[in-house]
């Protein structure tokens, strides 16, 4: 009950600092460009075949897709870092957990809220990249559902993560955390494309092991790769294949990751002095 | 006797190698108004915030209303209003009061009614819809108290209640902290204003670095220490000697002194050794500390 007295709260506060109307806005604005750079290039462009077109409106939605998959995860970091520690510095944690609730309810609570709102919007932005590229170009990628399922899945493994380093560490600190962990595996993720683009083993593994940090890379490429059409992928061009594809259990790992992350976020907030 | 609300027993806070509270014990009983009182720095916030389960005892036992201290069964009844209160400046006083109700489980009828009068009750009535932001100090501290106030609490901890309030808001509190008295709350003052302290609470702790040094109703502290001024012609060094064995002397000229003694209990010694020693004594006046004047000798220790 107290898990979502304090999700709802978030959602509140999301309105009253503006931040859905902002994202409103800013969501629109990004699928509006989108929309616009898609038309030019399908009416202006010049395509030999029908194939050359499909690629081109793979490339275009994938580019688009991408964007949106980055600003989630920037959107991610910032809506949830102070969250916690933010409670803490300023004091107003002092009041929240002298109710009558436990502290895990805090946590997961706040979580909660912070991953359905995430995942609305990301939902709602792939869903409209997608329809703007089907009602221009007739376009419509693979296992969509799977492909923005694994979209909102990257997102909650920051969000998980900022909100477990927001029990122990502070605003700032807890950000420079979370963009640092995931630059970390971003390069991780370009060595591992590379390496195997390459056909080096080694560095392949390296980047393997480094998405094991934090899997979030690795689960968007799988997402990109069940979302292109089957026949695209085999001509093996563009800078969205993926020459080395995360398996099924990437994302089995993920979700585990989210759930043992989370407790810990828990198991640390239990602990501290508040 | 009805159990206590509250009970300590050789509670310890340790933060690296600072002890901030040093085997506390003691009891608050239920319609107690309890005062703790100390320099910044003594252990009252610690203190306080073990009791609420915001910190972790280092050693030693607490419970609150029978609980382990933050259990939700205690916490339902229990009201806080922290030191420096601060809460999310961007929501309106009712979302806040609204958003702690829910999770008090107060039903929303419930809510609806008493949301208005608590924001009356602490003096911003009409101002509901007003975000936190736009509230001054003292109007931040009121919120913070209406929302200390939410649950109808039995137990209600006031962390230096009336700081960043005028004069006029200080009366307040000390008003309501009163009303609650006679609605049978009980209240955990800390403060270091003594007299907000002298004229409501019935019983009170003073701390220094982490220890109790004075616990007792104001009467029972400030009548603990003694100033007997005695008037006497004939006052010689023999006597004086003889006198210096009741209390310290902290004041001698011509036919004057003043004894620093004990409680009451002494009076008849004094005047007998003075009489017997061939003094005329005149007067013999038992002079009661003010509780400021307990305070500063408890607090900075006796230097003699």
């Amino acid at each position: 009950m107290s898990v979502f007295t304090v999700a709802r709260l978030t959602f509140l506060e999301a309105r009253r600092r503006r931040l859905l109307q902002l994202v409103l806005v800013m969501g629109i604005a990004f699928v509006a460009l989108f929309a616009v750079g898609y038309y030019l290039i399908h009416s202006q462009g010049r395509f030999a075949m029908v194939g050359e077109r499909l690629e081109v409106s793979n490339i275009l939605l994938l580019m688009g897709l991408y964007a949106a998959n980055f600003l989630g995860v920037v959107l991610a970091v910032v809506m949830s870092v102070d969250v916690i520690a933010g409670d803490i510095g300023s004091g107003a944690m002092q009041t929240l957990v002298t109710k009558p609730l436990l502290r895990w309810q805090v946590v997961v609570g706040k979580w909660l809220g912070l991953s359905v709102l995430l995942s609305v919007i990301m939902t709602l932005v792939s869903a409209a990249l997608v329809l703007v590229a089907w009602i221009i170009s007739g376009y419509l990628p693979d296992h969509l559902p799977q492909g923005i399922a694994l979209m909102v899945l990257a997102q909650l493994l920051v969000l998980t993560v900022s909100i477990f380093g927001g029990t122990f560490l502070n605003t700032l600190a807890n950000g420079i955390f979370v963009f640092m962990l995931y630059g970390l595996v971003f390069i991780g993720g370009w060595i591992e494309q590379i390496a195997a683009f390459a056909g080096n083993q080694a560095a392949t593994n390296l980047g393997i092991l480094i998405s094991f940090i934090l899997p979030s890379e690795a689960i968007w490429r799988r997402a990109s790769y069940l979302i292109q059409p089957t026949f695209l992928r085999q001509l093996n061009a563009g800078p969205f294949v993926t020459v080395s594809t995360p398996s099924p259990a990437t994302v089995v790992y993920s979700v585990i990751y989210v759930g043992v992350v989370l407790a810990l976020a828990v198991i640390v907030f239990q602990r501290r002095d508040l | 006797m009805p159990p206590s609300v509250i009970e300590t027993e050789n509670l310890r806070k340790v933060y690296r190698d600072v002890v901030a509270v040093d085997s506390l014990t003691l009891s608050v009983e239920q319609g107690e108004v309890f005062g703790f009182l100390g320099p910044n720095g003594a252990g009252k916030t610690t203190t306080v915030k073990m009791l609420l389960g915001l910190v972790r005892p280092s050693g030693g036992r607490a419970s609150l209303l029978g609980y382990k201290p933050g259990e939700p069964r205690a916490m339902a009844q229990v009201g806080f209003l922290p030191e420096h209160f601060h809460y999310h400046p961007w929501l309106t006083a009712n979302d806040f009061l609204d958003f702690h109700g829910r999770l008090y489980g107060i039903p929303d009828s419930e809510r609806r009614q008493r949301i208005p009068t608590l924001l009356e009750r602490v003096g911003l009535g009409g101002r509901g819809g007003s975000r936190l932001s736009e509230f001054s100090k003292g109007m931040t501290q009121r919120i913070g108290l209406a929302q200390a106030l939410l649950s109808q609490p039995a137990v209600v901890f006031l962390d230096e209640p009336t700081s960043g309030l005028d004069p006029l808001g200080r009366r307040q509190v000390r008003d309501l902290i009163r009303d609650l008295r006679s609605e049978g709350v009980t209240v955990f003052l800390n403060s270091h204003l003594l007299s907000e302290v002298e004229s409501t609470c019935d019983r009170v702790a003073i701390m220094r670095r982490g220890r109790v040094v004075g616990l007792g109703t104001i009467d029972e502290l400030t009548g603990m220490q003694l100033e007997v001024d005695v008037r006497a012609s004939g006052l010689n060094d023999d006597l004086r000697v003889a006198l210096a064995a009741f209390g310290r002397i902290t004041f001698s000229k011509g036919d004057r002194l003043t004894i620093q003694a004990g409680d009451e209990s002494v009076l008849p010694g004094i005047a007998a050794v003075l009489v017997n020693g061939g003094a005329q004594l005149y007067s013999l006046t038992p002079r009661r500390l003010s509780l400021e004047d307990l305070f500063v000798r408890l607090v900075e220790g006796d230097t003699a």
